[in-house]
Parts: structure tokens; C-alpha cells; sequence
């Protein structure tokens, strides 16, 4: 017996080296290159000058920076609520009513991820002069274009999510209590799939962030558009952002991780499952609704 | 067949309505699930549809719980015709038999649901999950979400919720399957006695025989979407009607008979028939085991016994046990006797038996339920636990 704890304890121990080990190897194979852009940002303009976080300060200053976060930002929140607006209830609606339509929809879903951003493009093209005619010109507009692609990851997230919870039975059981369909597709199943729902938003946000080609090809200014321009005039500016924007959506990956643990403890076992039971006398009976 | 009973309801439980299924009929690509099926549940009665798994019995309390939409046929409620209406405006309470609380509200909310739905003022609202969760025993969880309640729990829950609302009807669709022995045993009797005590009309769909029979006014037996039988517990188990329920509700011996005129030979003991208009000829009697009692053993010279045979196997059941007898000429019986009598046959004790003087239900049919294992092969020892 105390040979085998022995040899699990050696076994423990291993674990825990072998596991420090990589966590280390991944962790300097992922901040090396982050480093190493903050340390960019730091330098002078020349060898000898001393290091200053001037290039973080000029981002401020910077012409139509700004207004190009605000706008990268303003596309992920509309993204991210639209997406959920169109493919939740879809989704719940398919599952429970159309289950044969499945097939499709996931096809439809995961199409855009087949599809070269260029080729998107040329087809979005003549259809985004219909978007500036009816919507006007603002950037905001390309939020209809990344509804579109974002569809393969946040289906993939929101499928994982209704799959682990009993969409069927949950909906029968509020449809029995009097609620009608409404209520079941915004009130019985989104608030049990909270984490798949911060998941697709997160991809939502962080794919809209990072978006390069369609936005500058159909010449609309977003932030990835805007470092690169940037980029060519003022380097230690443009990484100073672009490190920015990796560090918001790696606070909004750890944010997600402290949301949507379980409340309380976990459950007792089924022993001891009746507890004295209330006599029948002190039950109240009203009319019958 | 489907005669009205009387129904107790206790303390100040409110008087039920009529629930009637006329000639109710579902396919599903094809397949016949419902096939004109008809029942009639008085007011507070509590039937019990039980029947092997895919005989209907879901489908048809899906119809009238309208999750279901039926292909022909009438669900009547109190006198009004329901068939179309959907499940959110039938007023019905249904207990799943997947847990099925809301994770993300707790035992309270989840009771007080149907009551936010329906606009009851939160003070009553409040009141009344509270009433319905000491009910069920549950008082002290209330502010507990279902991931920190046992399944026992959870159900009793459901129960609540189902009842909050006052529906017409309650709709249980077998809540005990997915709980373990002794949990189900206690929350089947605890069922039981909230029922009697609102005196809600209730339809309880079980594939378990021992739950049927314990908790309900009638059992309905479903074969292939139609009713076989429905009777009081004790009538289906006493007296079946056809074979079928005779295999399918309790154990059963089925031995080679000779039918004539009002009997049949029986072992070489004529017994009277539960259906006389049975023709002439050989046929296969369905035999209870506790209509065979063993007399003691062979050598005992004061005894007398028209049976004499071999004690093959003893099965412990705790109060009772059930003894196999071999009668020779390949025909082996099944004896449920109080195991304190059946300690006196250990396995190849030569015993004498009786077989008492029942009406006898005879068939030409092969067994229409599947014998539980080899040792019943013999004579087709037909049972069903469960």
C-alpha cells in the first residue's frame, strides 16, 4: 500500500513538472512576440535614445485613430447582437420545430468559412452600393457584411450550447405552464446557454476586430485599416494599437472565464429525500383557476 | 371494461373534471403509434396507462397535453372539445420524466412560473410556491437552483410546479424512471397522497407495472396503440382479460390445458374458464404462480396432492419466494409461496403441489412477451418486472 502511494506520489510529481514545463514553453512562445512589440513601441527614434512610452501617448493624437476604434468597436456590438438576434431563436426554432432543417441551416451557417474573403468581396461589392443608397456611407454598414462572417464560428458555439442543455423538454415544461413561444426562445432557453452566448459574442468581437479585407477593400475605415495606414507613417504607433486591441480581447477571453460558474454548492445525494412532509391540514387550497 | 369508479379524495382537494379521448389516432412516417384509442378519466380519478415501450401510452398523453398534434380523434376537457388548442392554453400540469426544471431559476421560481405567466400578483405568487413546496416537503431548498437539488428532489420540485398552476388535469409522464429504487418507491407514494389531496384528474404513464398498480384508481394496459384492458389494479392482475395483459401484468405460467364445455384440464385439475365462449380443444392455460401452493414433500403419506414434481431453483424476493418446480415430461412450473415456507424446498427437494381452483384465462397464442431467461423455457414461464 505504500509502495503505490509512493509511486503515485512520483507519478504526481512528474505531472506537475511535465505541466510547468509546457505552461512555460507556451507562455514564452506567446508573449515573446508581445514583448518584443511593446519593446518596438518603446524605442526611440534613434539606437541611442532612451526608451519612452511617447508612441502610446500619440495614439490619443493620432488623426482618425480614435474614430476608427469607436467604429471597430461600434461594428463587434452591432455584429455580436445581431448575430444573436438572427441565429438564437433561428436556432432554437429549427431544433425544436424543424428539425429536418438542421442539415441546412448548418451548411448555410458554415458556407462563409469556404468562401475567400476576396471572393466575398466581389460579390458584397455591387451589392454594398445598394447598402451606401439605402444606409448611407458610414462604416457601420460592414456590420451586415460580418454578420455574415461570423456565422460558421458562433453557430459551431451556440450548437455546442444547446446541445448540452435539454432544449425539448425545457420548452415542453414552460409550454405546459402556459408560456408561448416568445417566452421560450427569450426567457426559458438563452438564459441557460450564457456561455455559449459569451462565446459567440467573444468571437464575434474579437473576428470584427481583427477584420482587415473586407473593410479596406470595400474602403471603409476600421481599426485594422486604420493601423496599417498608420503603419506606414508611424510604426511605433501603429504596433502601440495593435498590441492594444490583442490585449482587450485577451481581458475579454479571461473575463469570460469568470462568468457563468455554476451558484452554490453542488447537489446532495438522494438519500434522506423526504424530508417531514407538511400534514395535509395546513396545505391552502384555493378556487380553481 | 371501463366502468366509473368511486374516488377518494382527501382533506380539501377540489372536485376534478372529465377527461375523454375519443377515438384518438397518430402516425408517425407510417407507423400506427395511436390507433383509435378511447378513455374516460372521472373527475379526480388517477389512471394509470402502462404498456411495454413504444404501445402509445406517451404518445396519447402527449395528444392531451397538446405537445403533440393528433391526426384524428378528440381530446374533450371538462366538456370542451381541446383538440386544437396548443399546450400553453389547456391548463394542464405536466411532470416530465427528464428533469426538467429551469437551471437558471431556483426551486421557488421555478414554481412561482406558471403563476408569473398567468399574472398572479407577486405576494400570492410568493404565497402559493411557498404552499406547494412545503406540500411536497421541500420548504428548506427553496432558494436552491436544480444543480444543487438530488433527482428526488427535483421531481418533487416539478410536482410543485406542475400544481401551482391548478391545472384541470395532471399530466405525469413516467417522473419515477430516471430515479433509483427506493427514492421511486417513496416518491410514488408521496405522489399519490398530493393527488388525493388536490384531487386533480390525473393520467400517469408508466412502463412499471408495481407503480401502476400502487398508485392508481384504474390501470389501462396499451398493446399497439388500443387499450387492452382497463380495470381497478386488482382486476387487471386477478382477473386479465386477454393474454397479453395476463403476461404483461405480473408472472405467469402458461401450461399445456384441454378446454371443455365451461373448463379447462389443468394438470389434470379442471378449472373453471374467464371466458366461457372459449371453443373446445387444446390450448395454453395462463397460470399465476401463487395459484400453485406446495403441500410439503414427498414421502409424507398424510398429505395428498394430485402434483408431484422437483424443486429446480429458489428465488429469494424478500418476503415472498418463488420456487421452480420440474413436473417431469419437460414441463417445469413457477410456486410464489411466503419464504418462510418456501425455506422447507431447497433446490432437489422432491414436493407435492396444488393448484387452486381459479377461473383460468386460456390462450391459443404464442407468448406475446418475451420470457426472461432460460431457466422458463420449458413451459414458457412468461414474467415481467418492471
Amino acid at each position: 500500500m505504500a509502495r503505490t502511494r509512493g509511486i503515485n506520489a512520483r507519478r504526481r510529481r512528474r505531472l506537475n513538472v511535465f505541466r510547468t514545463v509546457v505552461l512555460v514553453l507556451l507562455g514564452v512562445f506567446f508573449l515573446t512576440p508581445l514583448f518584443a512589440m511593446f519593446e518596438f513601441t518603446t524605442r526611440g527614434d534613434t539606437p541611442s535614445s532612451p526608451r519612452s512610452l511617447a508612441a502610446w501617448g500619440e495614439i490619443a493624437s493620432a488623426p482618425n485613430l480614435i474614430s476608427s476604434i469607436v467604429t471597430s468597436l461600434g461594428l463587434a456590438v452591432i455584429t455580436s447582437v445581431a448575430m444573436i438576434v438572427l441565429l438564437v431563436p433561428t436556432m432554437i426554432w429549427v431544433r425544436l420545430r424543424l428539425p429536418r432543417l438542421f442539415r441546412v441551416i448548418e451548411f448555410l451557417c458554415l458556407l462563409p468559412l469556404t468562401i475567400p474573403a476576396i471572393v466575398l468581396v466581389v460579390g458584397l461589392a455591387p451589392v454594398y452600393l445598394w447598402v451606401t443608397y439605402f444606409f448611407g456611407d458610414s462604416a457601420l454598414t460592414l456590420s451586415f457584411a460580418y454578420v455574415i462572417l461570423v456565422l460558421p464560428y458562433t453557430f459551431r458555439a451556440l450548437d455546442a450550447g444547446m446541445s448540452a442543455i435539454d432544449v425539448r423538454t425545457m420548452s415542453e415544461a414552460a409550454r405546459s405552464l402556459g408560456a408561448g413561444w416568445t417566452t421560450v426562445m427569450f426567457r426559458i432557453i438563452p438564459p441557460n446557454m450564457r456561455a455559449a452566448l459569451l462565446n459567440a459574442s467573444l468571437l464575434s468581437v474579437a473576428l470584427v476586430l481583427g477584420e482587415f479585407t473586407l473593410a479596406n477593400l470595400l474602403n471603409f475605415l476600421n481599426l485594422q485599416v486604420e493601423i496599417n495606414q498608420l503603419g506606414q507613417a508611424n510604426a511605433p504607433v501603429s504596433i502601440a494599437v495593435a498590441l492594444g486591441s490583442l490585449l482587450f480581447a485577451f481581458a475579454l477571453l479571461v473575463s469570460l472565464s469568470f462568468v457563468d460558474r455554476p451558484r452554490g454548492s453542488s447537489a446532495p445525494p438522494d438519500e434522506g429525500l423526504i424530508a417531514p412532509l407538511a400534514p395535509v391540514e395546513n396545505a391552502t387550497w384555493g378556487q380553481q383557476a | 371494461m371501463t366502468e366509473a369508479v368511486g374516488v377518494a379524495t382527501l382533506g380539501t382537494g377540489r372536485a376534478g373534471v372529465q377527461v375523454r379521448l375519443e377515438d384518438l389516432r397518430r402516425r408517425y412516417a407510417g407507423v400506427s403509434a395511436l390507433d383509435g384509442f378511447s378513455l374516460t378519466l372521472e373527475p379526480g380519478e388517477l389512471i394509470a396507462l402502462l404498456g411495454p415501450s413504444g404501445c402509445g401510452k406517451t404518445t396519447a398523453l402527449r395528444l392531451v397535453a397538446g405537445l403533440e398534434d393528433a391526426d384524428g380523434g378528440q381530446v374533450v376537457v371538462d366538456g370542451k372539445d381541446v383538440t386544437g388548442l396548443p399546450a400553453n392554453k389547456r391548463d394542464m400540469g405536466m411532470v416530465f420524466q427528464a428533469y426538467s426544471l429551469f437551471p437558471h431559476m431556483t426551486a421557488r421560481q421555478n414554481v412561482a412560473f406558471g403563476l408569473r405567466l398567468r399574472g398572479v400578483k407577486s405576494s400570492e405568487r410568493k404565497q402559493r410556491a411557498g404552499d406547494m413546496l412545503d406540500l411536497v416537503g421541500l420548504s428548506a431548498q427553496a432558494d436552491r437552483y436544480a444543480h444543487q437539488m438530488s433527482g428526488g428532489q427535483q421531481q418533487r420540485v416539478a410536482l410543485a410546479r406542475a400544481l401551482a398552476i391548478r391545472p384541470k388535469v395532471l399530466l405525469l409522464d413516467e417522473p419515477l424512471s430516471a430515479l433509483d429504487a427506493k427514492v421511486r418507491a417513496q416518491l410514488r407514494d408521496e405522489i399519490r397522497r398530493v393527488q388525493l389531496e388536490v384531487g386533480t384528474t390525473t393520467l400517469f404513464v408508466t412502463h412499471d407495472q408495481e407503480e401502476a398498480l400502487a398508485i392508481a384508481d384504474r390501470v389501462g394496459v396499451m398493446r399497439a396503440g388500443h387499450l387492452e384492458q382497463l380495470d381497478a389494479p386488482g382486476t387487471v392482475y386477478s382477473r386479465p382479460q386477454t393474454p397479453f395483459v395476463a403476461e404483461f401484468v405480473g408472472l405467469s405460467n402458461r401450461i399445456p390445458a384441454m378446454v371443455s364445455g365451461k373448463t379447462a384440464e389443468v394438470l389434470g385439475v379442471h378449472l373453471p374458464l374467464v371466458d366461457e365462449t372459449t371453443s373446445d380443444g387444446p390450448a395454453i392455460a395462463i397460470v399465476r404462480p401463487e395459484a400453485f401452493t406446495l403441500a410439503g414433500t414427498i414421502g409424507d403419506t398424510s398429505l395428498d396432492a394430485p402434483l408431484a414434481g422437483t424443486v429446480i431453483a429458489t428465488a429469494f424476493l424478500g418476503a415472498v419466494s418463488r420456487i421452480t418446480v420440474d413436473l417431469g415430461g419437460g414441463l417445469t412450473v413457477m410456486a410464489q409461496l411466503p419464504t418462510s415456507e418456501a425455506s422447507a424446498y431447497p433446490a432437489g427437494t422432491a414436493a407435492l403441489l396444488h393448484l387452486r381452483t381459479d377461473a383460468v384465462l386460456v390462450t391459443r397464442e404464442a407468448a406475446v412477451v418475451p420470457a426472461p431467461g432460460p431457466a422458463a423455457a420449458a413451459v414458457e414461464n412468461v414474467g415481467r418486472a418492471g
